[in-house]
């Protein structure tokens, strides 16, 4: 362990994993090429995912999936193949991600290892070169933001709509290099899978990281992969620098709208709205439980005739274990295509981009303005079961009534 | 003389520039897309040294270094704005690309000439007159913007 830090000080902290993908790690090699050395201090603490623009979809993004294994291959750095899955998700299943530990991901949903009591952090490819060089980097300490949940979520609700909630309740920048804790009871009744949602998109409120404290769900979730970790908690008289609480016991589902994710609607104000494409996946909702409920909602019935519906499994596990449920048959029998596990549609660079003037609404994290192609397009964000329902009818569509 | 040019908040990396171009690692290849889903003349208007003056939470979203560099590349020299989303503002510093926050909203329009003083920590607007306030850089960061970026601060530790 190191020394007590204040809040504000810059330091040089070790870190235990590097991750990189195939659209920040190019740039990373071009920067070590810079360097003149690509030797990793320690080459079993990196790790390479190639999902963004997977399978290569361009000449390009070939021979950039090919510079990355020949960099792999060259230090016997473990790279995860097209296929995979989504960087995050491979990376926590794989149990990279332990409490206590610091890990820099050159993507910036890094923060969903939180979930686990990882401290994920988004980086550049810069700061990815430096540290695989060193094994450390520079941090600034940063200020501490409780967010405090209490009730049961309503049927119909999931940790999606809670987090976009609070992101629209709060704003998108009010978390800027804070690290977020999400405590309450809440909190400690969702899974892990739930968790990852919280945390994943706590960089859509700027924070540095988003963290979830270890608990027995968490351990288990590590004995089932056949590891014990430590339980590390935050002090228990720790001071917050700023604090917000949320009771969500009457949460309706919620609709992040075009083209700012703090732009949250309640589904009721926003029902109607004609869509093209629906988009299930993602390292925010591409898991096995994501899967489920979209399943249960469009089972035995179709997508709409005007609607096409894009799945990517978020892994190559998820993909098989779906399967194993009959999930991606129930999926493929409703009109839904199923396409490989990787980043798809959510970042524009792959699968699923969208024409002009083009509505999809999508379980992912972000709807900027062009994020899936066409800056014409439009991009509604929302849990799987309210991606599942607008599916059914070709409009967004409150999920509520497809519940008991 | 440098120009300011004026964005409005949360300017997001997906803005600066787009997912389809991030197979490209040349910053001149980049630059030519900067800011293309928002201002798709911008490439052509900008002249060597021109500044960006934005809102709040400028760089927000994706960790894609390209952003940076592609504006960098296209000549912006430097980004003020009222706040920067954290990892576009790690990764500016770390190309060597000054970011400075300020409270700028009202103060500029898009072409007024500038003049920029990384010394003092002012801008000047030339067109009103007005010295607007940096809030300064802490030593550290001002280092690896000195040395040209993180990897050239690194090579001369």
């Amino acid at each position: 362990m190191g020394r007590p830090v204040e809040i504000g000080e810059i330091v040089e902290a070790k870190v235990d994993f590097v991750m990189l993908n195939d659209i920040t790690g190019p740039l990373t090699l071009k920067v070590l090429e810079e360097v003149g050395t690509d030797e990793p201090w320690d080459p079993s603490r990196v790790v390479v995912v190639l999902d963004h623009q997977s399978p290569a979809c361009s000449v390009e993004a070939a021979a950039a999936h090919l510079k990355l294994r020949e960099f792999s291959r060259k230090w016997s750095v473990k790279l995860f193949e097209v296929g995979e899955g989504v960087c995050h998700q491979v990376f926590m299943e794989r149990g990279f991600a332990k409490p206590g530990s610091l890990v820099v991901g050159a993507d910036s949903h890094t923060c969903t290892y939180g979930a686990l009591g990882c401290f994920g952090t988004g980086i550049g490819s810069t700061d990815a070169a430096y540290a695989l060089l060193k094994g450390r980097l520079w941090f600034r300490v940063p200020e501490n933001f409780r967010i405090l949940v209490h009730g049961k979520l309503p049927v119909g609700t999931f940790a999606k709509d809670l987090i976009l909630h609070i992101i629209g309740k709060i704003g998108s920048d009010s978390a800027t290099y804070m690290v977020v804790e999400f405590q309450g009871e809440t909190i400690s009744e969702l899974g892990i899978s739930d968790r990852m949602v919280l945390c994943n998109m706590g960089v859509e409120m700027g924070a540095k990281a988003a963290l979830v404290a270890p608990d027995v769900k968490t351990l288990e979730w590590f004995r089932e992969r056949g590891m014990e970790v430590p339980r590390v908690t935050s002090d228990p008289d720790a001071e917050w620098e700023r604090e917000e609480v949320f009771e969500v016991s009457k949460l309706e589902p919620q609709v992040a709208c075009p083209h700012r994710v703090d732009n949250v609607k309640s589904v009721s104000e926003v029902e109607g709205v004609e869509i093209d494409q629906a988009f299930l996946g993602s390292c925010t909702n591409g898991r096995v439980e994501d899967l489920l409920e979209a399943a249960r909602i469009l089972k035995g019935r179709r997508v709409h005739p005007r609607v096409r519906m894009v799945v990517s499994p978020a892994s190559r596990e998820v993909y098989l274990r779906a399967l194993e449920l009959g999930v991606i048959r129930t999926l493929i029998e409703a009109g839904a295509t199923v396409v490989s596990p990787s980043c798809a549609a959510c970042m524009g660079g792959h699968v699923g981009i969208l024409g002009p003037g083009e509505v999809c609404i999508s379980s992912s994290n972000r709807n900027f303005k062009g994020r899936m192609g066409s800056p014409e397009a439009e991009i509604y964000l929302a849990s799987p079961a309210t991606v599942a329902a607008s599916a059914v009818e070709g409009k967004i569509t409150d999920p509520r009534r497809y519940y008991g | 003389m440098a120009r300011a040019w004026v964005f409005g908040d949360n300017i997001s990396t997906d803005d600066i520039i787009a997912g389809k171009y991030l197979v490209k690692c040349d910053p001149k290849e980049l630059a030519a897309h900067v800011m293309e889903n928002i201002a798709p003349d911008f490439p052509k208007k900008i002249r060597p040294g021109d500044i960006i003056v934005a809102g709040r939470n400028f760089g927000c979203g994706s960790s894609r270094e390209h952003a940076p560099l592609a504006l960098k590349a296209a000549g912006i020299s430097a980004v003020v704005a009222e706040s920067f989303a954290r990892i576009f503002y790690r990764n500016s510093i770390n190309l060597g690309f000054p970011v400075l926050t300020s409270k700028v909203r009202g103060e500029f329009e898009s072409g007024d000439e500038v003049e920029l003083d990384l010394e003092k920590f002012v801008l000047r607007n030339l067109r009103s007159g007005k010295v607007i306030s940096l809030n300064p850089l802490p030593p550290f960061i001002l280092d690896i913007l000195r040395a040209g970026g993180l990897i050239e601060y690194m090579k001369r530790k």
